[in-house]
C-alpha cells in the first residue's frame, strides 16, 4: 500500500529532498540505497510536493536513485519489560548481539507533555552519599539536573556512581556521542555494581551517524515514561547533552534556518526543555528523575547550551577540578526536602557553611595578594582547609546524618557560635559542647 | 459580501509549528483563528501572515501528522478569551483551556485538539442588578454583580460597544448561570441580549475607562528590599532580569503570595512545570489574611510551560494581561507576574525564523521592542467612567542569555519599565537572598511616589532611604578598596562605613524566604525596623581600634538578624530591640 519513490532531488548534509504526495509531518520513511543499505528517515519539512527528510544513518554514499518508502506513522520505540538488561543503538536496534524484543508495545517518541495538574510536588530525598550533593544541593525524586563540566572532568564516573548509589527501580542510560571506551565503562560499572539487570541502555557513539544522536534522548525518555506510568521509579542518565545540541545545530544549519546564537537554532531552549520536562512524579504512579551531563565548551557557562539548560533544569552541579563546586551548584528542589524529610538543622548548616566558605575564599584571595593576615583570616583559612578535605573531595562517601554532624564539628573547631549566623535555638541544640 | 465564517482552505506546506494554507473560498482576516482537521482531530491555529491566496498559520499544537491537502476551517474571530465570573481559582493553559477539566478524561498527558469552555456553563451565581430599566450605559459599565469567592465580581456591558445604550430589561436579583440572559440593552436602534460573560481578543487592550492616571501609591510586596529600597507603584511595571539560579522564581512566588492586591495572575510562560505545580498545591492551603479565604481564591494561573506548544506560549502572556484588564474594569487592584518574558520573546523569534523574516539582533525579530513596549503599556492605573479606580501592575522576569543584561530582551524591557530589580549571580552564589543587586537596581517610582511615601510611612522616609543607599554605595567602595589595599590600608572611619553597609545588607536587604516570620514583612514592621536600623547607620560611633569596631558590629549585626525571626509582639523581639537600643546608646562600650 505504501508508494515508493526513486527520485531524490537534493542531498544536503544528512537531509534528502524529493517530490512526494500524501506525506504527513514527522512521518517515518525507510530508505534503501542502491547498494542495499537501509536506513530510516523522518519528514522534517513539507512544501507542496517537496518533502525534506533527515536520514538517521546519514546521507553519506546515498544515491539519488535510492528507494524511499513512507511508512504512514511517526517514529516509535518498542517497549516491554524485556528491555531490561538490553542495549540499543540510537535508532532502537539491539547492539548487544541478542535478538530484537518480541511482543513489544510500540510507543510514540517525543509524545505530549504531562498535564501540570497531574504532577505532584516532589517530596522524596534521594541520598547519594556525596556530601556536596546531599547537604548542599540534595537530589529530589523527579528532579532534572545536569552536571556542568569542562571536557576531561570525571563526569561519567560521577554519573555512574550516583546511578549505583541512588537506588532507583530502573536506570535508563542515554549515551549521546559517547566515546567507545566510555560506553564500555558504563557497561562494566553497571554489571559490577549489579544494576545491569534493571538497566536499559540507548547508546550512540561518536562514530555513529549524527541524526541518530537526536533520537537517543527521546527513545530513552519514552521508555522511561512507560516504566514510570507502571509505577516504577526511573532514573534517566543522559550524557552528553551538548552533543545532542550540536546535532540540532547541524540539522538546522543544513535546513538553512536563521541561527540565533553561535549557530544554534532559535528553538534550542524549547528543544532542550521538551526533553528535560519529561522528568515527572506521576500522581499515583512512578517517577522519572533525569540526571544529565552538559559539557561546557571552553568551560564557558554562558555558552548557549549550558546557559539554556540552566534555565530549564532544576539546578545544576558544577564539576570543577574534580570537585563539585559549592558556588553555582544548585538544587532548586532542595527546599522541598531540607528540614522537611531531613534533619531540622539541615537548612541552617547548609547556608552557614557556604557563607563561611565564601568568606574564607575572600580571605585566601586577600592573603595571596600579600596582605597582613588578621586573626579572623586565620580562622577562615583553617575552615577552608577542613571544608575542602571533609566535604568537597569526591572520594568522601558518608550519609547525610554523619555529614551534618561533621558540619557542626567543623564549624565549632573554627568559630564561636556568634560568628556562624545561625538562628539561636538551632545553635543551642546542635553546637557541639 | 462573503461570510467570513465560511472561509476554507487546504494545507500546502508544513515547517515545524507553522503551516501554509491556500484559501479555497472566502476571505481571511489577519490574526483570525482557524482549525486544521487531522483525522478526527481539529487543531487550533492563528493566521500570522497573508500572501496572495496563501496564508501562514501558527498551530497551537504539535503538528505531527499534518499533511498536504488537509482541510482548514477559518472562524472569522481573533484569538479571544472568555471573561466572566468563575475565572478566579482557575488554572488555564495559554489559550485559556481549563487544565483541571482536561485531566478527567485524558490521564496524565495533554492530548492535542482538546478544547474546553474556560468558564463553567453549569455553575450558578447570585446575581444582583445595579442598573434599572431606562438607565443609560456605555461599554464596559457595571450592570450587576455576583460574589466570586471573596470578591465582588461586576458584570459589565460589552467592552467594545460603541455609543450609549439604554437598558431595556434587567432581571431581578436571583440565581443565574453565565449563559442566562440577564439584561437587554438597545444601542443604535438594535436590541442586544446580555448574559454574564463575553469574549475579548487577547491582543487588543481593554480601554473602556475614563482616563489613565499617574501611579503614586505603593504596591506592598512585603519584601523589604523591594518595598523600601526599590518600590513598585500600584499600576506600575517592573522587571526582574537575572541569570539562572539567581532566585527569580522564588521571588515571583513570594510576590504572588504576599502582595497586598485583590487579584493575582501568574503567567508561567515557557518555564518549568514544576514551578506551577508548587503553586497549584500550595495556594489552596494558604490563608489569605485579607479575606480569610485561600490564596487560590484570588489567583488565576496561566500555565504554558516549556514543553507545551510554543505558539500557545506566545499567546499566554496576552491571555494573562487581558484577564487582568478585565478585573481592573471592576475597580480592582490586579498584579500580573509574567515568568518569563524571555521565553515569550523566544516564541516570537521561533515563528519569525519560520516566516523567514530578516532577523535583528540575536535573531530576534525587528518588532521585538514594540511588542514588549506594547505589553507593558497595558499595565496602568485607571479611573473608570464611574469614578472608581483600578490598577494592573505588571512584573515580568527576564532570563537573559548568559546572564548578560546587554541582550535585546532585557534592553527593550528596561526602556519601558519603572523599576529594575536586577538579580546578581554573585549575590546568589553568596546566598544573599533576594539576590536583587542593591547597587545596580533602580526604581523610578521612589520619586514618583515621594509625597505618598512620606505621608504614609514617615515624614523623612524617602530621605532616609536615599541616605541608606549612599551608605551602601560608600561601604561597597571601601570593600573594593580593601581587596586591593587590605584592611590595614584603610582608615577606621572607612572600616566603620563598610561595617554599616554590611549591617544594612545582611539584616535588612536580605530576607529569608523559607522562614515563617521573615518571609513576609508588613509595611508597618518595615517602617519600625528600618528606623531602628537607620539609627545605627547614621550614628557616629567612637572606636579605639579596628578589632573593637568589628567586634561591636558582629554582635550588633547578630541581634538585628535574630530579631528578623521573631514577630513584633513576641518577648524575644522586645528583648532584642531593647538590647540593640542599649548598645546604640553606649556606642559599643558595654559590649566589648
Amino acid at each position: 500500500m505504501f508508494k515508493e519513490y526513486t527520485r531524490i532531488t537534493n542531498i544536503i548534509g544528512d537531509i534528502i529532498e524529493l517530490e512526494a504526495e500524501g506525506v504527513t509531518y514527522r512521518e517515518l520513511a525507510s530508505i534503501t540505497n542502491t547498494n542495499g543499505d537501509t536506513s530510516l528517515a523522518q519528514v522534517i519539512k513539507i512544501e507542496g510536493t517537496k518533502v525534506s527528510l533527515q536520514v538517521f544513518a546519514g546521507a553519506k554514499g546515498m544515491s539519488n536513485r535510492a528507494t524511499v518508502r513512507f511508512l504512514g506513522h511517526p517514529m516509535k520505540v518498542s517497549y516491554s519489560g524485556d528491555l531490561l538488561g538490553r542495549i540499543f543503538s540510537g535508532s532502537g536496534q539491539p547492539i548487544d548481539g541478542k535478538p530484537p524484543i518480541e511482543n513489544a508495545k510500540d510507543t510514540e517518541i517525543g509524545g505530549p507533555s504531562v498535564n501540570p495538574i497531574k504532577r505532584v510536588v516532589p517530596r522524596n530525598f534521594i541520598e547519594t552519599r556525596i556530601p556536596m550533593i546531599d547537604i548542599f544541593n540534595p537530589l529530589v525524586e523527579s528532579q532534572k539536573l545536569p552536571i556542568f563540566s569542562t571536557p576531561g572532568e570525571p563526569y561519567n564516573d560521577l554519573l555512574a556512581r550516583i546511578a549505583l548509589q541512588a537506588q532507583a527501580d530502573i536506570v535508563v542510560l542515554g549515551g549521546i556521542g559517547l566515546k567507545f571506551d566510555e560506553y564500555i565503562g558504563f557497561r562494566r560499572k553497571f554489571e559490577e555494581g549489579g544494576v545491569m539487570d534493571r538497566t536499559v541502555m540507548f547508546v550512540h557513539t561518536a562514530a555513529d551517524p549524527v541524526v541518530e544522536r537526536l533520537l537517543v534522548p527521546d527513545m530513552a525518555l519514552a521508555v522511561a515514561e512507560q516504566f514510570g506510568i507502571e509505577g516504577k521509579r526511573v532514573l534517566v542518565l543522559l550524557t552528553d547533552m551538548t552533543a545532542f545540541a550540536d546535532a540540532l545545530k547541524e540539522i538546522s544549519v543544513a535546513m538553512e534556518q536563521v541561527p540565533s546564537n553561535l549557530g544554534y537554532p532559535g528553538s534550542l531552549y524549547s528543544d532542550l526543555a521538551s526533553r528535560y520536562e519529561k522528568a515527572v512524579d506521576f500522581e499515583g504512579a512512578g517517577s522519572i528523575t533525569v540526571l544529565a551531563v552538559t559539557t561546557m565548551p571552553g568551560g564557558d557557562v554562558t555558552h548557549p547550551v549550558p546557559d539554556n539548560t540552566g534555565y530549564i533544569t532544576e539546578g545544576q552541579y558544577y564539576l570543577v577540578n574534580g570537585m563539585i563546586n559549592p558556588f553555582g551548584s544548585l538544587s532548586r528542589l532542595k527546599q522541598l526536602v531540607i528540614g522537611k524529610v531531613t534533619r531540622k538543622d539541615h537548612g541552617p548548616v547548609m547556608n552557614a557553611m557556604i557563607r563561611l566558605y565564601a568568606k574564607a575564599l575572600e580571605s585566601k584571595k586577600k592573603i595571596s595578594m600579600g596582605f597582613e593576615k588578621t586573626e579572623t583570616d586565620e580562622k577562615y583559612l583553617r575552615y577552608a582547609d577542613l571544608f575542602e578535605s571533609r566535604f568537597m573531595d569526591l572520594k568522601v562517601d558518608i550519609t547525610l546524618e554523619s555529614a551534618l554532624d561533621l558540619g557542626w564539628k567543623t564549624m565549632s573547631e573554627c568559630f564561636t557560635p556568634f560568628e556562624v549566623g545561625i538562628k539561636k535555638d538551632i545553635v543551642e541544640k546542635y553546637w557541639p559542647k | 459580501m462573503i461570510d467570513s465564517s465560511s472561509t476554507t482552505g487546504h494545507v500546502t506546506g508544513i515547517n515545524g509549528n507553522m503551516i501554509v494554507v491556500e484559501i479555497d473560498q472566502g476571505s481571511v482576516i489577519q490574526n483570525e483563528v482557524a482549525f486544521v482537521t487531522v483525522s478526527d482531530m481539529k487543531l487550533k491555529a492563528e493566521v500570522i501572515k497573508v500572501v496572495g491566496k496563501n496564508c501562514y498559520l501558527q498551530v497551537f499544537e504539535d503538528t505531527t501528522g499534518i499533511g498536504v491537502g488537509m482541510k482548514v476551517d477559518f472562524t472569522g474571530n481573533m484569538l479571544a478569551v472568555e471573561l466572566g465570573p468563575g475565572l478566579l481559582g482557575s488554572i488555564y493553559d495559554g489559550l485559556q483551556n481549563p487544565l483541571g477539566l482536561l485531566d478527567n478524561k485524558q490521564g496524565f498527558f495533554l492530548q492535542r485538539g482538546q478544547y474546553k469552555d474556560p468558564l463553567s456553563r453549569e455553575k450558578t451565581w447570585e446575581f444582583k442588578p445595579v442598573v434599572k430599566v431606562g438607565d443609560k450605559v456605555r461599554g464596559g459599565q457595571w450592570i450587576g454583580e455576583v460574589k466570586e469567592n471573596f470578591l465582588t465580581h461586576r458584570i459589565i456591558t460589552p467592552i467594545g460597544m460603541h455609543g450609549i445604550a439604554t437598558v431595556k430589561e434587567i432581571v431581578s436579583e436571583g440565581t443565574y448561570k453565565i449563559t442566562d440572559t440577564i439584561a437587554k440593552i438597545e444601542v443604535n436602534g438594535k436590541v442586544i441580549p446580555l448574559n454574564m460573560f463575553q469574549d475579548w481578543p487577547v491582543k487588543k487592550a481593554i480601554k473602556a475607562y475614563r482616563e489613565r492616571i499617574y501611579p503614586e501609591e505603593l504596591l506592598i510586596t512585603k519584601q523589604r528590599i523591594i518595598d523600601t529600597t526599590f518600590p513598585v507603584a500600584r499600576g506600575g511595571t517592573a522587571c526582574i532580569p537575572g541569570p539562572f539560579g539567581a532566585g527569580k522564581t522564588v521571588l515571583q512566588h513570594l510576590m504572588s503570595k504576599y502582595s497586598s492586591v485583590d487579584v493575582v495572575i501568574v503567567v508561567a510562560c515557557g518555564e518549568r512545570a514544576g514551578e506551577v505545580v508548587e503553586l497549584i498545591h500550595e495556594f489552596p492551603e494558604i490563608t489569605d489574611p485579607k479575606t480569610g479565604g485561600s490564596l487560590m481564591d484570588r489567583t488565576i494561573i496561566i500555565c504554558n510551560t516549556s514543553s507545551m506548544p510554543v505558539a500557545a506560549r506566545e499567546a499566554s502572556v496576552y491571555t494573562g494581561i487581558t484577564l487582568a484588564e478585565y478585573y481592573r474594569q471592576m475597580g480592582l487592584d490586579v498584579l500580573v507576574l509574567a515568568d518569563s518574558t524571555s521565553r515569550w520573546a523566544q516564541a516570537m523569534r521561533e515563528m519569525s525564523g519560520r516566516l523567514e523574516e530578516i532577523p535583528g539582533e540575536e535573531a530576534f525579530p525587528a518588532y521585538l521592542e514594540s511588542r514588549i513596549a506594547g505589553l507593558y503599556e497595558r499595565a496602568g492605573l485607571v479611573t473608570l467612567h464611574n469614578g472608581e479606580k483600578g490598577a494592573v501592575t505588571l512584573i515580568g522576569t527576564v532570563s537573559p542569555a548568559g546572564g548578560n543584561f546587554e541582550e535585546p530582551v532585557t534592553q527593550a524591557t528596561l526602556k519601558v519599565v519603572g523599576a529594575f530589580l536586577g538579580l546578581s549571580r554573585k549575590r546568589s552564589d553568596e546566598r544573599k537572598f533576594p539576590a536583587i543587586d542593591p547597587l545596580d537596581s533602580y526604581s523610578l517610582y521612589i520619586e514618583q511616589m515621594e509625597s505618598s511615601l512620606n505621608r504614609d510611612l514617615d515624614r523623612d522616609w524617602t530621605k532616609m532611604v536615599s541616605r541608606s543607599r549612599d551608605i551602601l554605595r560608600a561601604g561597597a567602595e571601601v570593600g573594593k578598596m580593601m581587596t586591593v589595599v587590605g584592611e590595614e590600608g584603610i582608615s577606621l572611619d572607612d572600616l566603620v562605613m563598610y561595617l554599616k553597609s554590611e549591617l544594612l545588607d545582611f539584616t535588612y536587604l536580605q530576607q529569608n524566604a523559607f522562614d515563617d516570620v521573615d518571609c513576609a514583612s508588613d509595611i508597618e514592621r518595615q517602617v519600625v525596623d528600618f528606623k531602628l536600623l537607620y539609627r545605627a547607620l547614621t550614628q557616629d560611633f567612637k572606636f579605639n581600634s579596628k578589632p573593637e569596631a568589628r567586634q561591636f558590629f558582629t554582635t550588633l549585626q547578630d541581634k538585628y538578624y535574630q530579631r528578623n525571626y521573631y514577630s513584633p509582639d513576641s518577648d524575644e523581639f522586645k528583648k532584642l530591640v531593647g538590647e540593640i537600643e542599649e548598645s546604640l546608646v553606649s556606642g559599643g562600650n558595654s559590649l566589648v
